[in-house]
């Protein structure tokens, strides 16, 4: 089925998130929708997907117009969606899953089981899913839970298949494997939309590339064109992709992690025996896939993590078993990977968020009074040299986009005096200028003669990012490697599989 | 040995604490015997009787406590040893634990009386009436995704109305319907506040509870209680004897010879299970509670699903508050309701949001409440202000102590706004 969008406007208030958007995407035809985060991608396919109502514009399905009012008639129309957050509920099975909202039922309403395990057998093996229709979905590692969205789209005979950032939380081999699932069914005759923000993924499987900046179509591209020139068009300037960094001048190993296991509330192991050490002016990148202990391994530095074991030793000094506030004091700063949650008060002002480390001393504090002037002139010093865009200090946290948030938080943990600098995601969900910011600091840190620990998800920042790589896998180390290491290896080691 | 941890030794450190109580009890025993009768009494039942009858039991109250607290004491140590050589505690320790320790008390509580079971389990079933419908209305909202903390004001609302419609009518019956229209009602405002304005659902539960009692109130005093005749006189429901069933020894008196209603009951909890896990309707329903977005872009239509899950669950709740006043040919009093919805929410909680086991937590509830009032008519030397705390110590005990964690509806208590 041919798929043709004309026009479509979107607006949420005064915001326009989509302006006059036009796309056409032939059957057989894999269309890449580029964009940054906030260009509207997410948007308009949920216009598509009838989760929006459009405010202009219109929807053809082989030439002729439809109108959607809810998901329903999307699916009716045969246009399914892999969405970026699964639309899966944990608690039911594989086959409840896959057949809610189309269920094969008997007299009465009662709900066919046999049928539906049938039918999901039936398309996961055309696919090679090899999915257990009984199994829980909560229980399922997530590329599986993937490919239960998959089926799920599949099952109600979608001619036209929308994929949301559909690699975001998959590692290198299941991205891999994805793009063969994409290119099997365009061997099918299914239109297939693939949103993503990842030039590498579009390179390698798009016929036709659109590309989205702030709500508008900024044009048309092939998939032949060189990266940057992609990138550029996405950003709207030109961009460098590299990470500019002079060589590492390595000081005495400060920072010395050895034996660190730690097991989360349900009592499942999320760090066994983690070791490393970083060395003065050198980044350390920890990469994995989400969810392999990155996040306890941080909170244990931090002091987090009641219930972990080993040693961590900074200077000399141990500080595990130490509190929150004692891991601060000795020099270590933090970045969280959740910034609107962990990193911020959204309801504070950007003043206020600046301090919140250190309100409670000196010279921030005369007596039981907060020295508002000397804050005042405090923040007005951060924000200028973090470059953070806001009218006023008094702006609330919550109201900045979230590049400038996640500048105040660099502020704040970066004007302390610093002997470990530890940042979980810091360029996770930032628009192309705020990233390259971000590393500028993360590699001036560096330069410094801090030892630096970055978590990141995203193969491509921590190769240019890092000096040497700690791969995770299950709450494991599985190597560290060189930032020279081959892209394959990394990504076999991203599953377990040590070099 | 590795240090045991809290979570696995609670079950046993529990268990340990009710065997030093029956160790107590056991050396506090009164001198006297208990004497157990098995079968009703034969005046109470229908007419066709029990088709055999046990002989009565008579059991010196001491040494049974002391063959209590032996039994207890062996329990307790089968729970530590299961804790401490980490195997899973088999969870019929606890329920065969507590079936001793309760039998313990009530033989003592029984002393130098008769304790009719068959008696104390009619009562038990008859209390647990409207907390099973209750408990029932709170699987239907909160498996939707609402949390009803309104199922008190629904039964009130049962059984205002119930009353008040059966007497205008001179009919039970449509006093029945009646109260599913008025419970329907009360859940249809919590549905209309928590979905469409998105008030906090806890608050609007317990605003609508105070104001349910307060309309009550206010309509009973000013015309009810003055024209009895007229409005709250409703005609009687008999209890009908089903053929044959009602002729069981010990349950069929219990079971089968019982109010209408309590049949209804039946077919309730075995409908609402049915609905729930094995029909379209169900699956669609627990889907809404649990992650609406995702219902949502099935094409599941999630407000409109809460309102009628919601509003089922009302009418349900509007039978159980019918049983104060038509079940046992009642006039309606003011605040007859006595806090059984916040008991049933007790039982839904501890039933784990399974309507069947919901039912069971109810039916422990009203066995608490009723032992309550048997004992204060076989007249029991203990204080009738222990007595009445009863249930609601039982009610704490049980959530906090046995249950532990439980999980309910992901999306239970919160709002679903669609952008």
């Amino acid at each position: 089925m041919k798929l043709e969008l004309r026009g479509i406007t979107k607006r949420f208030g005064s915001l326009v998130a989509n302006e006059n958007v036009s796309l056409t995407v032939q059957p057989g035809e894999i269309h890449c929708l580029l964009g940054e985060n906030g260009a509207g991608k997410s948007t308009l396919m949920n216009v598509l997907y009838g989760l929006y109502q459009a405010d202009g514009g219109e929807i053809l399905l082989d030439d002729k117009v439809v109108k959607f009012s809810g998901p329903g008639d999307a699916m009716a129309a045969g246009i399914g969606m892999v969405h970026q957050h699964f639309m899966l509920i944990p608690v039911f099975t594989v086959a409840e899953n896959v057949i809610l909202g189309h269920e094969p039922t008997k007299l009465g309403g009662v709900l066919d089981m046999a049928a539906a395990r049938v039918k999901v057998r039936e398309i996961s093996d055309q696919f090679g899913f090899d999915l257990d229709p009984d199994a829980i979905v909560g229980d399922l590692p997530v590329g599986v839970q993937q490919r239960v969205e998959i089926v799920k789209a599949l099952i109600s005979n979608a001619q036209i298949l929308i994929f949301d950032e559909p690699t975001a939380v998959l590692t290198p081999q299941e991205t891999d494997e994805l793009m063969a699932i994409m290119k099997a069914l365009r061997e099918r005759g299914t239109a297939i939309v693939f949103i993503t923000h990842k030039l590498r993924e579009v390179k390698e499987v798009a016929d036709k590339i659109t590309v989205l900046r702030l709500g508008k179509v900024v044009g048309e591209a092939s998939p032949d064109e060189s990266a940057s020139e992609l990138a550029s068009m996405m950003v709207g300037r030109e961009v460098d992709l590299e990470i500019v960094k002079e060589p590492a001048k390595l000081g005495a190993a400060s920072f010395v992690v050895s034996g660190l296991s730690a097991i989360s509330h349900n009592g499942a192991k999320v760090l066994d025996d983690v070791s490393f050490e970083i060395h003065q002016g050198e980044i350390l990148v920890i990469a994995g896939v989400q969810g392999n202990g990155q996040t306890e391994l941080t909170e244990a530095i931090l002091g987090l993590q009641n219930k972990a074991t080993g040693s961590i030793k900074l200077n000399g000094e141990e500080l595990l078993g130490k509190r929150v506030k004692q891991v601060l004091d000795l020099g270590v700063g933090f970045v969280p990977e959740d910034r609107t949650e962990d990193g911020l008060v959204a309801d504070f002002t950007i003043a206020e968020n600046l301090m919140l480390d250190r309100a409670d001393r000196k010279p921030f504090v005369a007596g039981l009074n907060l020295r508002l002037a000397f804050l005042r002139e405090f923040a007005t010093k951060l924000v200028k040299q973090y470059d953070v865009r806001t009218q006023s200090i008094e702006t609330k946290a919550g109201k900045l986009s979230g590049g400038n948030q996640q500048k105040v938080v660099l502020a704040r943990e970066l004007s302390r005096d610093l002997k470990l600098f530890v940042a979980s995601q810091p360029t996770r969900g930032l628009d192309v200028g705020s990233i390259e910011f971000v590393h500028e600091q993360i590699v001036k840190t560096r330069n410094s003669g801090l030892p630096v620990l970055i978590v990141a998800t995203e193969l491509d920042e921590a190769v240019q990012l890092g000096d040497r790589i700690a791969v995770m896998y299950r709450g494991k180390i599985v190597g560290i490697v060189p930032s020279t290491t081959p892209r394959e290896v990394l990504g076999q080691m991203m599953a377990g599989i040590s070099a | 040995m590795k240090a045991l941890k809290l979570g696995a030794i609670r079950v046993p450190i529990i268990l340990s604490v009710l065997t030093l109580i029956t160790f107590w009890l056991a050396l506090a025993a009164p001198g006297g015997i208990t004497t157990i009768q098995i079968n009703s009494n034969a005046t109470s039942t229908g007419a066709a009787g029990e088709a055999f009858r046990f002989a009565n039991i008579t059991a010196i109250t001491a040494q049974s406590a002391w063959i209590s607290f032996g039994l207890t004491a062996l329990v307790t140590a089968l729970a530590w040893w299961f804790a401490i050589t980490a195997r899973k505690p088999s969870r019929w320790l606890s329920i065969g634990f507590g079936a001793i320790f309760v039998f313990n008390i009530l033989i003592s509580l029984f002393n130098g009386q008769t304790m009719t079971i068959t008696a104390l389990l009619h009562g038990s079933l008859s209390l647990a009436v409207p907390l099973v419908f209750g408990s029932l209305a709170g699987v239907l909202s909160e498996r939707v995704g609402l949390v009803n903390i309104a199922i008190e004001g629904q039964l009130l609302a049962g059984a205002f109305v119930s009353a008040m419609v059966a007497t205008l009518a001179h009919n039970p019956w449509v006093g029945l319907i009646g109260a599913m229209v008025g419970g329907a009602l009360v859940s249809w405002l919590l549905a209309v506040f928590a979905i469409r304005y998105v008030v906090d659902q806890i608050i609007i539960g317990v605003v609508l509870n105070v104001l349910i009692v307060g309309l009550t109130n206010f309509m009973f005093s000013t015309f009810m209680s003055s024209n009895q005749e007229l409005f709250n006189s409703p005609p009687r429901m008999p209890s009908i004897d089903v053929p044959g069933l009602s002729q069981i020894p010990v349950l069929g008196p219990v079971l089968f010879s019982q109010s209408p209603i309590v049949y209804l009951m039946y077919f309730a909890v075995a409908g609402v299970w049915f609905a729930l896990y094995k029909t379209r309707w169900g699956l669609r329903l627990r889907a809404v509670g649990e992650y609406p977005k995702a219902a949502d872009t099935v094409g599941i239509k999630v407000y409109a699903t809460r309102y009628r899950s919601v509003m089922i669950g009302g009418a349900l709740a509007g039978l159980g508050g019918a049983f104060f006043t038509l079940g046992q040919s009642l006039a309606f009093g003011k605040e007859m309701t006595n806090g059984a919805g916040y008991i049933a929410l007790a039982a839904l909680i501890f039933g784990r949001w399974n309507p069947v086991y919901a039912a069971f937590a109810g039916l422990l509830f009203g066995f608490a409440e009723n032992l309550q009032y048997s004992l204060s008519t076989v007249g029991s030397n203990v204080p009738s202000d222990f007595l009445l705390m009863l249930p609601y110590v039982l009610t704490v005990v049980l959530v906090a102590g046995l249950v532990g964690k439980v999980t309910g509806p992901a999306a239970a208590g919160k709002a679903y706004i669609k952008s």
